[in-house]
């Protein structure tokens, strides 16, 4: 595979191509849209279903093209794997500069392969627009790839904000009752984060200039030019933890979360969980981390960070408990698991930090696949009140067993993907921050809590209303795309040390670099 | 080739666009005299006069692609004013191609209209060039004029008489502070000329007098009127609402940016060594515009009004750039400009396309569902929106200008970061307003009952075309009109720039 992939030197074009594609994409659709419209500016019903199996077209062959990156991306390598570097704006000292590591090809893979499966999601429950909206989730994902692949800071920043606009649209467009509500609150806490990024971002620019006295904009170049004091470089760092604890989110950044999930399209659900929220957590592994060390092992900051992420673990999985709702508690689910991911990023040893890449991957499967199946319900009963339901699993047990296994992957249970992450994290923060790893380890219990007596009340229990007599079960294509999901469930669940391989040396060299030590021992070796 | 100013021939020769551009005004007011007002008359001077106005362009295009040069005297041969006269002749284009369209729907017959276009543009480009006070001054009254009258245009309307009265009272105002300031600026240093005072102030160290301090300080309140700084922006809301929306447009493109151009030239160039002094009240008077216009755009119903605060907001904005004091400062002044008056443009267009006659559909209310009815009419608005709040890609343009405006800010020697961090912070309360036009286009129906939309007329349409095709491709390859920008400082004297960037 590597040698078939290297003769039609893959690496040089696969980059630039997985952002441009979508582009093309959303041009396409945006024309045929234009091209389609009656006398009276609508567009016929053929041509907007047509759209729909366009915009997936374009996403699987974004996703295969990108299963490429598997192989041909070298895990072990320490220069960036596909790189590419044009100038764009030379008297800024801005250029497009793409690579990855195995941190980012990871993510990347997940990105272009949920997608599809967040199109197929959404596959009738969009009526309107439906041009609209799917040139806007092309767009959404280009931005998407963007951040995990930019190695220019300005890019970086471009792509983080472009992201923002079609996902605004997205909620507020085709979202739920308080979607005005929610996309606006959305929209103003990313954009107070990240403007202040902003300033951070130019400033770091201006300090590490060319021979010329211009500004550059390149990681690279920054991680070995600029010149910071440490008061400088706290700032700086506090600057960058607000766009990515916003985003990522922490407590208490979190409120415009639960607004944000539930008021989504089941495909804008599925993109914020599953892929949007791993940019905060991949933001402290790329830059704010690499780029402040000293702020990022500074005490005080450190056990700021820590308690902030303990908390949100405990906090989320309590709140999770008591929602009525059930779409709402798998969003305060995502806070709670994705506190577990700060947790092993700032606990700073390489299984802690291998344990959260997991989390972040094993987080994106099922929590997508979870707010797909919320999805699938609504559908069907216009509902997302626990209480609406109750022994749905006699009238749809493809359903019921699909939920169970889903639901037991974000639980955790050993052999499935949760176990793995959450375990890594708990082990590694164990080493070096014994007591907000026991606390963090309640969440495990809380989060069997939430989700078992959240199934007992839907799918097991009598079949007592008699609205729910008649729902239909799954269908084909409901079946086929969470398929995909529950198998890289169980199989990351069970042979994961392929993907802990891809990460373990990018793990390494980042706990190396902002703790000054060599590292010791990766998780595939030690376990 | 160097021009000698001294010389009146090659005098004249460096004011060819200026002067080419006032003949074309008288003879267009004789042509509109010419017949009795008629739709069909006030179409044909609007066309002959946009004629006018691309003659002159391509003679400032082919100007600043020689790069002349001149030795001292009143006015600029430089590539600053070049770049300040592209971007009035584009919104005077605009400005008569949308206005053409308006004055039918609003039965305005008369085609002197679009005349006050063109002698008000004359006047800009005077300022643009003006290097000396009285040239200035001379510049702002030809202009001013001009727009007292474009703002009265609609006689029917009585917000119009109101505005216009208050425009010209409160205008009257500010030149009196102008006046009085370069008077005094006049008594400390014996001269009227840019380039000279700027060499006595430091040369026989006048820094400290006080006359000359004052004079200053009236200068800075007569320019802080004209750009409607806070808090001396208090005429702006109630003019623009008043006036028709072309001029509208006008005003809080070109004619900002036509004072805007002068303020920082005069500032850079005459009082680069009083910095000490300026520093704190440009700081203010720019903290205090980001500050308040955007709040109070917060709480704006009609989207006149609320692109009036806007256009407040982004003086504050310039300002940041002007207080930096550098030459990176006025690159980005100059791009930030070029960003504005596009985007500023583009949506007075969409709000003229919207407006039903007798001034009326310009509540936000009467966007709701905009994108069902126009969609066109709905993206090319969401674009400037975002353009105006800085977004990459889908505001295109905007979103270098906000950076640029950053760069010059934290390059500054002089400490600039809080500024910086309230520019971006006061940015996101923006968003608060420039969202909710976009909200009521996208995600809200269309009310129950609204009045059919409007035909769009072809002109309107190709000038909000124009301008959202241009905000979007310079937002993906901005680098020449960076390097334009970088290239054309409004002062040949040394760079006073500080070789490193300051810490915060």
């Amino acid at each position: 595979m590597q040698a078939f992939l290297a003769s039609l030197h893959f690496n040089s074009w696969i980059l630039p191509t997985l952002l441009l594609l979508p582009v093309a994409g959303a041009a396409i659709i945006a024309a045929h849209g234009w091209l389609a419209r009656g006398p009276d500016g609508a567009i016929a019903e053929p041509a907007s279903a047509r759209v729909r199996s366009l915009a997936l077209g374009v996403f699987v062959v974004e996703a295969v093209l990108s299963l490429g990156l598997w192989w041909s991306v070298d895990p072990n390598a320490a220069a960036w794997q596909a790189p590419v570097d044009v100038p764009w704006i030379p008297i800024w000292g801005a250029r497009i500069i793409l690579g990855v590591d195995g941190i980012a090809m990871l993510l990347i893979l997940l990105t272009t392969l949920i997608m599809p499966l967040a199109v197929l999601g959404g596959w009738t429950s969009i009526r309107e627009k439906q041009h609209s909206y799917y040139a806007l989730l092309m767009m959404l994902t280009t931005g998407m790839l963007g951040v995990f692949m930019s190695l220019d800071l300005l890019l970086f920043f471009a792509m983080w904000e472009l992201m923002l606009v079609p996902m605004y649209l997205i909620i507020g467009v085709w979202g739920g009752q308080r979607r005005l509500y929610a996309s606006l609150k959305f929209f103003l806490y990313t954009m107070l984060g990240s403007m202040v990024m902003f300033v951070a971002i130019v400033y770091l620019a201006l300090q590490s200039p060319d021979a010329l006295g211009r500004p550059v904009f390149g990681y690279d170049w920054i991680l070995a030019h600029a010149v910071l004091s440490p008061t400088a470089a706290l700032w700086l760092f506090g600057a960058f933890f607000l766009a990515f604890a916003v985003k990522v989110p922490m407590w208490p950044f979190h409120t415009w979360l639960p607004d944000a999930h539930v008021e989504a399209p089941t495909a804008g659900s599925v993109i914020l969980a599953a892929i949007m929220l791993k940019m905060g957590t991949f933001g402290f592994l790329r830059f704010a981390l690499p780029l402040f060390p000293g702020a990022a092992t500074n005490e005080t900051v450190r056990s700021v960070v820590l308690t902030l992420a303990v908390i949100g673990i405990v906090y989320g999985a309590l709140v999770a408990m008591v929602q009525p709702d059930f779409k709402k508690l798998v969003a305060y689910s995502s806070v709670s698991h994705l506190g577990f991911v700060m947790l092993g990023i700032f606990a700073l040893n390489v299984q802690s930090v291998q344990g959260a890449l997991m989390v972040n991957l094993t987080h994106g499967v099922s929590t997508g696949a979870l707010f797909l199946l919320v999805g699938m319900m609504y559908e069907r009963r216009h509902s997302r009140l626990i209480a609406d339901y109750g022994g749905i699993a006699k009238v749809m047990p493809v359903f019921a067993v699909a939920l169970s296994i889903v639901a037991f992957s974000s639980i955790g249970v050993p052999g499935t993907n949760g176990f793995i992450g959450e375990f890594l994290v708990l082990v590694g923060s164990f080493r070096s921050q014994p007591v907000y790893a026991l606390i963090a380890a309640t969440g495990v219990v809380f989060a069997a809590a939430y989700l078992l007596w959240a199934l007992q009340r839907m799918i097991y229990n009598p079949l007592s209303k008699p609205e729910n007599q008649q729902l239909r079960d799954l269908n084909w294509r409901e079946i086929g795309l969470l398929a995909p999901l529950i198998f890289a469930i169980f199989w990351m669940g069970v042979y994961p040390k392929p993907i802990l391989d891809k990460t373990a040396a990018a793990a390494s060299r980042l706990v190396e670099r902002v703790e000054g030590l060599p590292a010791t021992g990766t998780a595939s070796t030690s376990k | 080739m160097p021009f000698d100013l001294s010389v009146p021939s090659q005098l004249s020769l460096a004011l060819t666009p200026d002067i080419a551009l006032m003949i074309g005004a008288m003879v267009m007011m004789l042509a509109a005299a010419w017949q009795p007002d008629s739709d069909r008359h006030q179409r044909r001077v609007g066309f002959a006069s946009i004629g006018v106005l691309l003659f002159t362009l391509v003679l400032v295009l082919w100007f600043a692609s020689r790069n002349f040069s001149s030795g001292p005297g009143v006015i600029a041969v430089d590539r600053f004013r070049w770049v300040a006269d592209v971007v009035f002749l584009l919104a005077a284009i605009g400005t008569i191609a949308l206005a053409m369209e308006y004055n039918v729907r609003e039965a305005i017959q008369s085609a002197e209209s679009h005349v006050l276009v063109l002698f008000a543009t004359s006047g800009m480009m005077v300022l643009a060039a003006a290097r000396d006070l009285m040239i200035v001054f001379l510049g702002i009254e030809l202009m001013s004029i001009a727009v007292y009258v474009m703002a009265g245009l609609n006689r029917r309307s009585a917000k119009a008489a109101e505005g216009a009265l208050k425009y010209f009272l409160l205008g009257a105002f500010s030149t009196g502070f102008l006046l009085y300031g370069i008077a005094l600026v006049y008594g400390a240093t014996g001269s009227t000329n840019l380039a000279v005072i700027g060499a006595r102030i430091p040369g026989y160290a006048l820094m400290h007098q006080g006359i000359l301090l004052v004079g200053t300080g009236l200068l800075l309140v007569g320019f802080a009127f004209k750009v409607a700084a806070v808090p001396f922006h208090m005429w702006a809301p109630d003019v623009y609402e008043g006036a028709p929306t072309p001029v509208t447009a006008f005003m809080a493109a070109a004619v900002k940016a036509a004072a805007f151009a002068t303020f920082l030239r005069v500032w850079l160039e005459c009082f680069g060594a009083l910095d000490f002094a300026w520093l704190a009240p440009i700081w203010w008077l720019a903290g205090l515009t980001m500050l308040l216009g955007n709040v109070v755009a917060l709480a704006q119903r009609n989207v006149k009004r609320l692109l009036a605060y806007s256009s407040i907001v982004h003086s504050g904005y310039l300002l940041v750039a002007v207080a930096a004091g550098t030459q990176l400062g006025a690159a980005a002044f100059l791009f930030y400009l070029f960003a504005y008056t596009l985007a500023t443009f583009g949506a007075f267009a969409v709000v003229s396309a919207v407006g039903r006659p007798g001034e009326r559909g310009g509540d936000i209310a009467d966007f709701e569902g905009l994108w069902s009815v126009r969609p066109g009419l709905a993206v090319g608005m969401a674009v400037c929106m975002l353009a105006m709040l800085g977004f990459p890609v889908f505001g295109g343009i905007g979103f270098f200008a906000k950076l640029y405006v950053l760069q010059a800010a934290l390059a500054s020697p002089k400490q600039l970061m809080p500024l910086a961090v309230l520019l971006v912070v006061t940015s996101v309360v923006s968003a608060g307003y420039y969202l909710n036009v976009i909200r009521a286009m996208f995600m809200k129906p269309r009310p129950d009952g609204a009045p059919a939309p409007v035909p769009v007329g072809p002109l309107t349409r190709m000038v909000l075309a124009t301008t959202v095709a241009i905000i979007l491709v310079l937002g993906l390859v901005p680098g020449q009109l960076a390097g334009w920008a970088r290239s054309s400082p409004p002062i040949a004297a040394v760079d006073r720039e500080a070789p490193s960037p300051g810490a915060p």
